[in-house]
C-alpha cells in the first residue's frame, strides 16, 4: 500500500521582486501588482513526498489553500507526478492568518482521510511566520519535525531526518503520522515533466483561467476542470466562524511603507586621502583595532 | 471578579543546559514591556538540571521562572513542550508571551497558540504597548507587535487584542540586552512535575551533532558584508580580504544567498540573522527594509556604493559613492600602511 502522503502548497505574490504598490490600503496584499510563483520551499515539500513515492511507494496528494488561480501551483503539482490535488476555496477563508488557515488546511486534510506524513514547506515568503504547519500539526495532534534539512530514510512505519539547529545538526525520527517542514536545502526540486504535462494538458482551460484578481471561487466556478477538486468550507466541514478574518486573532493595525531616517551621514571621498582619514578615525575611536 | 494579570512571560530556551542569549535579551524587552503595564517579568523554562541558572535570571528582571523539571525534556521535543507550556500559560495567564525566533521558538510557539487559539507574531523587530480599537470596544495597554511583512516591503503593526494572551517571537540579536542588575533579587524557581506520559514524546533524538559554525555574524564586532553589487569574484573576494585584515567576518545581503553566491549562514537581515557589531561596512548592498531590519543597530555603518541614491546611505555614518572594489582597495591599503 506504501506510504500515503500529503503535500500543502501555496501560490504567493514574488515578494523577491517587489515594485510599486504592493499593498491595499485595509492592510492586505494586493496580490494583482505582483508575479505570482509557487512558494519555493513547498517545492521541496512536494520534491521529499515524490521521493519517498519513487523510492519507498505510496500516493501524493497536493491541498492548496487559496483563490482560484491557485489552481496554478497545483498544475505544477500535477506536473511533477502528484497523484491528487484539491483546491480549498472560498471567499469565506478570505484575511485568514496563520492560525485560521492551518485551521481550514487541517480540516481539508481531515476530509482527505488516511495520511502517513504531511510534508509543508517551512515557510511562505509573503509571510516568512513559519507558524502554519506546527499549527496544522497540533490541530491534529499529531507530530512534528521542522526546519528539516535533509529526509535521511523513510519506511513503512517512521521517517528519520535531519534538522539544522544553532549549534549543529540533530538526526531525529518519529513514527507515523507526522508533519514535516522542509527547508530549501532539504533537496533539488525537479522540473515538470513533459509527458506529464501533455498528460494534463486539458486542465484548466475553462473557468479557472484568467486575470489575476482578489476574488475567491463561488463554490462550483472551477468543477468543469477535471483532476483538480475544489472544496469549499462545507465540504471540508469547518466552522466558517473559524475560518478566514473572523477565525484570525492577529489584526493589522498599521501598514507603513518604509520612511528613511536621515541620519548624521558623512560623505567620504573616494580618494586614497579620504579613505584614509576615515580609517584613521576608526582606528582612533578604536572600532577598529 | 479578579481582573486578569498585567504579567509579561518569556519563554526560557536551554541549549545544552545554558540559558540561550536570546532568552535573556527578551527578558530585557519583557521588563521595559512590564513596566509599562504594571506588570511583573516571569518565565516559562522546560528541561532537566537548569536550576541554578534559572536562579540567576533574577538579574534580568524576571520575578518568578515556572520550571517543569523532568530528564525526558532535558533535549527539546515539539508535543511535550508546546502542551507542557500551554498548561503553564493557561495556568498563569500572562497578558504577552515572548519566545525566540530560534529553530525552538518558531517550532513550539506556532503549536501553542494553536492550541490556545491565541493570536502569534513572528520575527517581531519591535514591540511596544499602546491602545487599539475595533469598533466601539478600546482595547488599553495591548502589545503592538512590529514586524517587516511582505519581503521586508513595508513595516507592520499587528495586534491581537482579543484574545490572550498576545505571544510574539523575536529573533536573537533583535532586542537590547540590559546590563544585568545585581541588586536585584534572585528568580523565584516554582518547579512542577511534567505531566505527560511517555506516549507524548513522540521524537526519537537520535544522534546530535554539535558544529562549531564556520561564520558566527552575531558574536562578530565588525563584519564586511557583500551584495549584489560586490558579488562577482573579484569584489568577494575584497571584501574576504578587508574582513579578514580588519579582524571581521563576511556578511551579505538576501540576492546573495539567493544567487548562491554565499550560504545562508552569512545571511544579515529580516529573513537572516540580525547584528549589532562595532563597525558594519555594506558593500554593494542597496539597503532594502529586509536588509536594514538585520543591521540597523550597528554602531558604526560605512556603506560603499556606486549609486549616491541607494537608500543604504540614510542609515549609513559614512556614506562613500564609488566602485567597490576601488573603494576596498584603498581601505585595505590605508589600513595596512597605518598597522
Amino acid at each position: 500500500m506504501g506510504l500515503r502522503m500529503i503535500v500543502t502548497v501555496k501560490q504567493v505574490p514574488d515578494t523577491h521582486n517587489v515594485t510599486g504598490e504592493a499593498m491595499k490600503e485595509d492592510g492586505t496584499v494586493n496580490r494583482a501588482a505582483l508575479p505570482a510563483i509557487f512558494n519555493p520551499e513547498d517545492l521541496n515539500a512536494l520534491e521529499a513526498a515524490l521521493a519517498l513515492k519513487e523510492s519507498v511507494g505510496g500516493t501524493v496528494t497536493c491541498i492548496s489553500m487559496g483563490p482560484p488561480q491557485a489552481t496554478a501551483v497545483l498544475k505544477e503539482c500535477l506536473y511533477r507526478g502528484a497523484d491528487d490535488v484539491m483546491l480549498v476555496s472560498d471567499r469565506r477563508f478570505a484575511g485568514a492568518d496563520t492560525l485560521a488557515t492551518s485551521y481550514a488546511l487541517a480540516c481539508a486534510i481531515r476530509t482527505v482521510g488516511n495520511y502517513d506524513l504531511i510534508f509543508c514547506g517551512r515557510q511562505a515568503i509573503d509571510g516568512d511566520t513559519a507558524q502554519v504547519g506546527p499549527q496544522i500539526a497540533e490541530k491534529l495532534e499529531i507530530n512534528q519535525l521542522t526546519g528539516v534539512a535533509k529526509v535521511r530514510h523513510a519506511d513503512d512505519e517512521s521517517i528519520t531526518v535531519e534538522r539544522t539547529v544553532e549549534d549543529g545538526i540533530e538526526v531525529v525520527r518519529s513514527r507515523y503520522p507526522v508533519l514535516v517542514t522542509v527547508t530549501g536545502s532539504a533537496n533539488e526540486p525537479r522540473t515538470a515533466s513533459a509527458k506529464l504535462v501533455m498528460t494534463y494538458k486539458n486542465i484548466g482551460k475553462q473557468a479557472c483561467e484568467g486575470a489575476y484578481e482578489e476574488a475567491w471561487l463561488e463554490p462550483g466556478v472551477c468543477s468543469a476542470v477535471s483532476h483538480i477538486r475544489e472544496w469549499n468550507v462545507e465540504s471540508i466541514g469547518a466552522d466558517p466562524a473559524a475560518c478566514g478574518l473572523s477565525g484570525s486573532p492577529t489584526k493589522v493595525k498599521k501598514i507603513q511603507s518604509v520612511v528613511l531616517t536621515a541620519g548624521e551621514s558623512q560623505q567620504v571621498p573616494n580618494t586614497d586621502a579620504g579613505i584614509a582619514g576615515l580609517m584613521r578615525e576608526l582606528v582612533e575611536e578604536n572600532i577598529v583595532g | 471578579m479578579e481582573t486578569p494579570s498585567r504579567n509579561v512571560m518569556v519563554f526560557i530556551e536551554a541549549r545544552h543546559g545554558e540559558i540561550a542569549d536570546v532568552s535573556r535579551e527578551l527578558l530585557s524587552a519583557a521588563r521595559r514591556l512590564a513596566t509599562e503595564l504594571d506588570g511583573e517579568v516571569e518565565a516559562v523554562a522546560l528541561g532537566h538540571g537548569l536550576g541554578a541558572a534559572l536562579t540567576e535570571l533574577g538579574c534580568h528582571g524576571c520575578r518568578r521562572v515556572y520550571y517543569i523539571d523532568d530528564s525526558r525534556l532535558a533535549h527539546f521535543s515539539s508535543v511535550p513542550y508546546a502542551r507542557e507550556t500551554a498548561r503553564l500559560i493557561r495556568k498563569y495567564d500572562p497578558q504577552i508571551v515572548l519566545f525566540g525566533a530560534t529553530t525552538m521558538g518558531r517550532d513550539v510557539a506556532p503549536r501553542v497558540a494553536s492550541e490556545l487559539r491565541c493570536g502569534l507574531t513572528a520575527d517581531c523587530t519591535a514591540l511596544e504597548i499602546g491602545d487599539h480599537a475595533i469598533k466601539d470596544v478600546t482595547f488599553s495597554r495591548t502589545l503592538m507587535q512590529i514586524r517587516p511583512a511582505f519581503g521586508g516591503n513595508i513595516i507592520a503593526t499587528i495586534v491581537s487584542p482579543e484574545s490572550r494572551p498576545s505571544m510574539a517571537t523575536v529573533r536573537e540579536g533583535v532586542m537590547q540586552l540590559d546590563a544585568p542588575d545585581d541588586f536585584l533579587p534572585p528568580a523565584t524557581v516554582m518547579t512542577e512535575p511534567c505531566v505527560l506520559e511517555d506516549d507524548a514524546f513522540l521524537t526519537e533524538v537520535l544522534e546530535v551533532v554539535r558544529q562549531e559554525k564556520a561564520v558566527n555574524l552575531p558574536a562578530a564586532q565588525i563584519i564586511v558584508a557583500a551584495g549584489m553589487g560586490a558579488g562577482d569574484p573579484d569584489s568577494l573576494s575584497l571584501v574576504r580580504e578587508l574582513a579578514k585584515t580588519l579582524g571581521g567576518q563576511v556578511g551579505c545581503s538576501r540576492p546573495v544567498v539567493d544567487a548562491g553566491v554565499l550560504p545562508k549562514e552569512h545571511q544579515v537581515g529580516q529573513t537572516g540573522i540580525t547584528v549589532r557589531p562595532n563597525l558594519y561596512i555594506a558593500c554593494g548592498i542597496s539597503g532594502q527594509i529586509q536588509h536594514r531590519a538585520g543591521m540597523a543597530e550597528a554602531k558604526r555603518i560605512i556603506a560603499v556604493n556606486r549609486d549616491p541614491q541607494a537608500p543604504i546611505f540614510s542609515i549609513a555614518h559614512y556614506g562613500i559613492v564609488g566602485d567597490v572594489r576601488e573603494v576596498l582597495g584603498r581601505m585595505i591599503k590605508a589600513y595596512k600602511t597605518k598597522a
